[in-house]
Formats: structure tokens, sequence, C-alpha cells
């Protein structure tokens, strides 16, 4: 059986997102959605799950912290202890209130810089990646959702008529 | 969904605005042509700019002897320059990081100018230390490195590497802070450009951003999680740019509340720049209708609640120098010495420009009047600029040992290389006045509905 998707165009982010919730309810799949700005709540009436990708920050932080840890310990205590300005460097715990600084600036170093590639990556967003959007007036002031139907196509389009959609046309 | 904002608030964009009149009006600099006020402005910045890297080349062949430093005062307009630029840039960041957390819908007209102004700061900023080393080919013994030395690693006890550090993260996260900002406002350039080249470059910049529902979900949890980790940064940065002065047992120098002060005084700072560079923008760019009488007068709230606390720490200093009746402190930058001393000019220029006339900005109408709003912010870049010079010039020269007791006079070389930052600064925000969208219309069109007058004014009629 193959699916049909078909495009609505609607211009105002509030029919836009009752629409959706219709949409929802008459148990159709929404493909995708393109807006030109986050509307709020939609999200949710499309039934996207949360991102994780502040969790993967939390990690990478983490590891920011170890590795500045392991690194200043290596190169300050173990490797060339040095006794700086009557400073000595005997124990990473003595010394530790002075590495406070940078174990700081690395955990973040590594949580801010990480997570963004995470976020490029996931999202495919790179130089020279092609856009996407089937309709350039997404960026601007339309919205454009996909919404797939394996059955009757009619139906889906009369139901997008009348929650509001400006122009629907099928996915080629 | 509910656009309901209390109506006492002001709108903060005025107009009949739609969706797409925010797009053209967003993308009019960039798509129209620049005018002759620009280019004399780029031609004056440009000429600043390559004297200054004049003056660095003859820096760098010569050696820092051709600055004016002597040997008591061994740091002088080049320290107090960093320090103006770092602090300069932390506005920015404060803007769009701590005004995100807190909600403060008023940031979204403002934030991407700041950010660019940050940056292009920060650049300036980064600029003095190292040109200071004198031998700028070995600028990379700061790092970590396993070197030639025979594995001499860094030294991590001290500020002035938690500064590499501090300055390089700040740097690097604030731009991709903003570079993650402009992607959606990139692909409506992009997308509305006719022209095959700018839509190329508009391609290319956009990362070929495609504003999917799952993208957008992904944007606000990565702004939000990058506002978090850039709020206590942005902090951090000015922190240890004061604790390389706080460490050492300078006189005026070795005092505990550098750290808070110094953040107040960034901010201060910094906003006084946002405010010189905006208030001119709003105009030139025809972006009245997006920064407003309402962005105006909260930044000058900003600037005088962070006025207020440097203030404080000025008589703090001021009255614990005295109260302490040790000689130690009776010459100090915030001391009678000081103020009647042979640097009484830079004193008072200090006292007038930050304490002083910043206090006019407690009168609504003051602090609501573009004219006296861009003159206060003037007077407060020299303050601030007077304020890292009193630190450093005034301490330096009054040390322990009346014998060495000396004054500082710059050469031409210090000058120029002041003035060439401020021109590459200028280059810098120029060339990003016509080429990126100054506003970050994506955020903006969200808040249309509950901020903009036209649907406020829509639901006064409705008696909502």
């Amino acid at each position: 059986m193959s699916s049909t998707t078909i495009q609505a165009i609607f211009d105002d982010d509030d029919v836009l997102l009752s629409a959706v919730k219709d949409l929802k309810a008459a148990n159709y799949h929404i493909e995708e959605v393109f807006t030109p700005f986050p509307v709020h709540g939609l999200e949710k009436a499309a039934g996207l799950e949360n991102t994780r990708i502040a969790i993967m920050s939390f990690i990478y932080g983490v590891i920011g912290l170890s590795f500045s840890v392991w690194m200043m310990n290596y190169m300050m205590i173990q490797d060339w202890p040095q006794n700086i300005g009557g400073k000595p460097s005997f124990s990473f715990a003595e010394n530790m209130p002075a590495f406070v600084p940078i174990m700081f600036e690395l955990t973040v170093f590594f949580a801010a810089h990480l997570m963004v590639i995470t976020f490029y990556m996931r999202s495919k967003l790179w130089p020279f990646k092609e856009a996407e959007n089937p309709d350039v007036r997404t960026t601007d002031d339309h919205f454009m959702v996909e919404v797939s139907t394996s059955n009757d196509v009619k139906a889906l389009e009369d139901l997008l008529n009348k929650v509001g959609a400006k122009e629907i046309k099928t996915k080629a | 969904m509910s656009h309901y904002e209390a109506p006492i608030r002001e709108p903060l964009i005025n107009g009949d605005k739609s969706y797409h009149d925010i797009s053209v009006d967003v993308a009019a600099p960039v798509e129209g042509r620049a005018n002759k006020l620009w280019w004399i402005a780029f031609s004056i910045a440009l000429i600043a700019f390559l004297s200054g890297i004049g003056a660095i080349i003859y820096t760098i062949g010569m050696g820092i002897g051709v600055w004016g430093l002597n040997n008591r005062i061994n740091w002088a307009w080049d320290i107090t320059n960093f320090v103006w630029w770092v602090g300069i840039g932390h506005a920015g960041t404060l803007i769009s990081a701590v005004l995100l957390l807190f909600r403060q819908k008023w940031r979204m007209g403002i934030n991407r100018s700041a950010e660019a102004m940050t940056i292009f700061a920060v650049f300036q900023a980064g600029l003095f230390p190292i040109i200071h080393m004198g031998r700028v080919w070995n600028a990379y013994y700061v790092l970590p490195l396993p070197n030639a030395l025979g594995n001499l690693w860094v030294n991590f006890n001290s500020p002035l590497l938690w500064d590499v550090f501090a300055i390089s993260t700040y740097l690097s996260v604030s731009l991709v802070f903003w570079y993650t900002g402009l992607l959606p406002d990139f692909a409506m350039l992009r997308d509305r450009a006719v022209k095959p080249f700018q839509k190329k470059i508009y391609s290319l910049l956009s990362f070929g951003w495609s504003g999917r529902l799952k993208d957008w979900q992904r944007f606000e949890e990565v702004s939000l999680v990058l506002a978090g980790l850039a709020t206590p940064l942005v902090l951090s940065v000015h922190t240890i740019v004061s604790m390389d002065f706080a460490t050492s047992v300078i006189p005026g120098w070795h005092s505990t509340i550098f750290p808070p002060y110094f953040v107040a005084g960034a901010i201060f700072s910094g906003f006084a720049m946002v405010q010189t560079l905006l208030i001119i923008m709003r105009k030139v760019s025809n972006l009245e209708a997006y920064i407003t009488r309402v962005h105006i007068e909260n930044m000058n709230k900003v600037i005088l609640l962070t006025g207020g606390i440097v203030s404080v720490a000025y008589i703090t200093e001021f009255f614990v120098g005295w109260y302490s009746g040790s000689s130690y402190e009776d010459y100090t930058y915030l001391s009678v010495g000081a103020a009647t001393g042979p640097y009484w000019w830079a004193f008072w220029a200090l006292i007038t420009c930050n304490f002083i006339i910043p206090q006019s900005l407690w009168f609504k109408k003051l602090r609501t009047n573009y004219m006296w709003s861009f003159f206060i912010s003037i007077v407060i870049n020299i303050g601030m600029w007077f304020e890292r010079f009193d630190i450093i010039v005034i301490d330096l020269s009054r040390g322990h040992l009346p014998s060495s007791w000396t004054m500082f006079s710059p050469t031409y070389v210090d000058v120029a290389i002041f003035i060439g930052t401020i021109g590459f600064f200028f280059v810098l925000f120029l060339l990003y006045a016509r080429t990126f969208p100054v506003i970050a219309q994506a955020e903006l069109k969200s808040i249309l509905k509950s901020s903009g007058e036209k649907y406020k004014k829509l639901r006064g009629d409705n008696h909502e």
C-alpha cells in the first residue's frame, strides 16, 4: 500500500497549531513541519519526544572536567613538579584550589562545543549542506505541514481545508 | 495559544508590522546598497586600523621599548586597553545569555548586535597580551604543549594562564552561540536572495538550515543550555582578569573586592558601548521599530545599576584605604594621594565620568532621551578606560619605594595601536552591519503577537 504525502501551507502560527492538533486527533501521521520561527507548543502537539541534547551536554561537561583534572595533575604534580613562588606542588589536593578556574573553563568549553557539534551533526547542518525546506516562504512568514496518508487522500485534503490551510499540494 | 501580555507593558515592536515586514526590514540593509555615510565611516575606520597595523609591525620589529613603558610602570596602555576591550565584550553575553535565562523579551531586538560587538571587542582585547609578549612568535608557549624546552609545562597556578583559558573559552563559546542563532536568519536571507552570488553565500553561511520542527526543538534547547553555560562563563572571565591584579602585592591591586567590582564595571562599560552602537544603528539601518525607546531605557537602567555597584566599590576602596591609616595605601588609585597628586586629572576623570554624570539616569526624561543616552554612553566609555588606566598606571607609579616613583607618558606607538584597535573594531562592525541579519528576526517573530504594537492594539480594542 503506497502512501501519499500532502504538503499544506499555513500563514498563521495559531491556525497551524490548532490544525496540527486536529490532524493528530484524526490520527494522521505528521511527517514534518517547517516553520520560520519556533512555534511554542507545536512540538508537543505534533507528538515529538523531548530532545536529549542537554543530557549530552552534561556528559560532555563531565568529560571536560575529568580531562582538566587529569591534565593539570599530570603536568604540574607528576611530570614536572616545581616550587613556583613558594607554592610547591607536592600533591594534587594541596594545589587544587589554584586549579579550579581552569577546571571550570574546560568544563564549559567541552560542554558547549561538543553540544553544538552534536546539534549540527544530528540536525545535519554544515557548510555546503543544501537546504531542504520545500518552499522558500517557510523561512519568511509561511508554515508548511507534511502529512501522509495511505488511504483516503480526499478526506485528508478536506480536513486540511477545514482547519485553515491556504494551499494544498501533493508531494512529488 | 494565548499571546496575552499585560497591556501596561510597552510594545517592543512598534508600528503595524507583520511577520513578512520583519523579514523585509531585517533584510533591507543587506539587500540595499551602502550609502555615502557608510563609506565615509568605513574609510576612517580602515585608515585607523591600518595605522594600528603599522604600529604593531613596528613594535614587533623593534621590541616593546618603543612604547612608553619604564622600569617601574611595566604595564600601561596595553593592559588598560586589554581590560577595557574585554569589559566591553561582556555586555553581549549578558544580553543574550543572562536576559534569556530571565526571559526578558526585550533582549531579542538587540542581542545579535550586542553579541557581534562582544566578539569583535574580544578580538581587540586578545591582541594586547600577545603583542605585549614582545616575541609574538613564541605566543604558543602559553598553551600546555610538550615543547622543546624539555617538557616544561605552563604554570597552572598563575592567573595570567587562567586568563588564556578564560578568554579563549569565552571567545569560542560566544562565537558558536552567536553563529547558531544566526543560522535561521541566514536561511531567511538565502530564501529571499535573488542574485545568484548572494544566494550562494547565504546558502553556505546558513549550513542548510530548513526550519524543521525537530531542528527548532534542538535549537531552543541548545540556546538555553548555552545561555546557562555562558552566564557563569562571562562572570568567570572578568573575575579572572581582575585576579591578574588582585593576586599581586602591588598597593591598590591587592584587593579582595576586585572580582565582583570588575564584573560590574565590565557590564557597565559594555552596555555603554551597546548604546553607542545601537543608537546610531537604529537610525542608519531604519530599525527604529525594533530598537525602541523601551530598549534604550532598559539598557540605561542596567547602566544605572552596574554604575551604582561600581560607585559603591570606589567609595569602599577609598574609605577602607583611608581608614586603614597605612601609608601603604596613601597613594593607591582611590585615595587622597591620587586625588591631589600628579595624576589628579585621571582620578577626577574617573569620578566624573563613572560616578557623577551617570546619576542623571535616575531621571526618566533623561534616560529615555536618545541624545542624552548617546552622550552618557560616550562618557562612560571614556570613564571606564580611565578606571583601568588609574588602576594600572597610578598604582604602579607610586610603589613601596618612593625613590622609584615615576610618571608614565605614552609614545605615538601606544596611541596608534589603541586607535588602530578602535578602527579594527569599527571595520568589523560596519562590515557586519551590511552583510549580517542584525536582528534575530526568527526570535523576534515569536514575540510579535505578544509584544507587537499592532497586536496589543487589537487586543485592547477587543477589551480582552
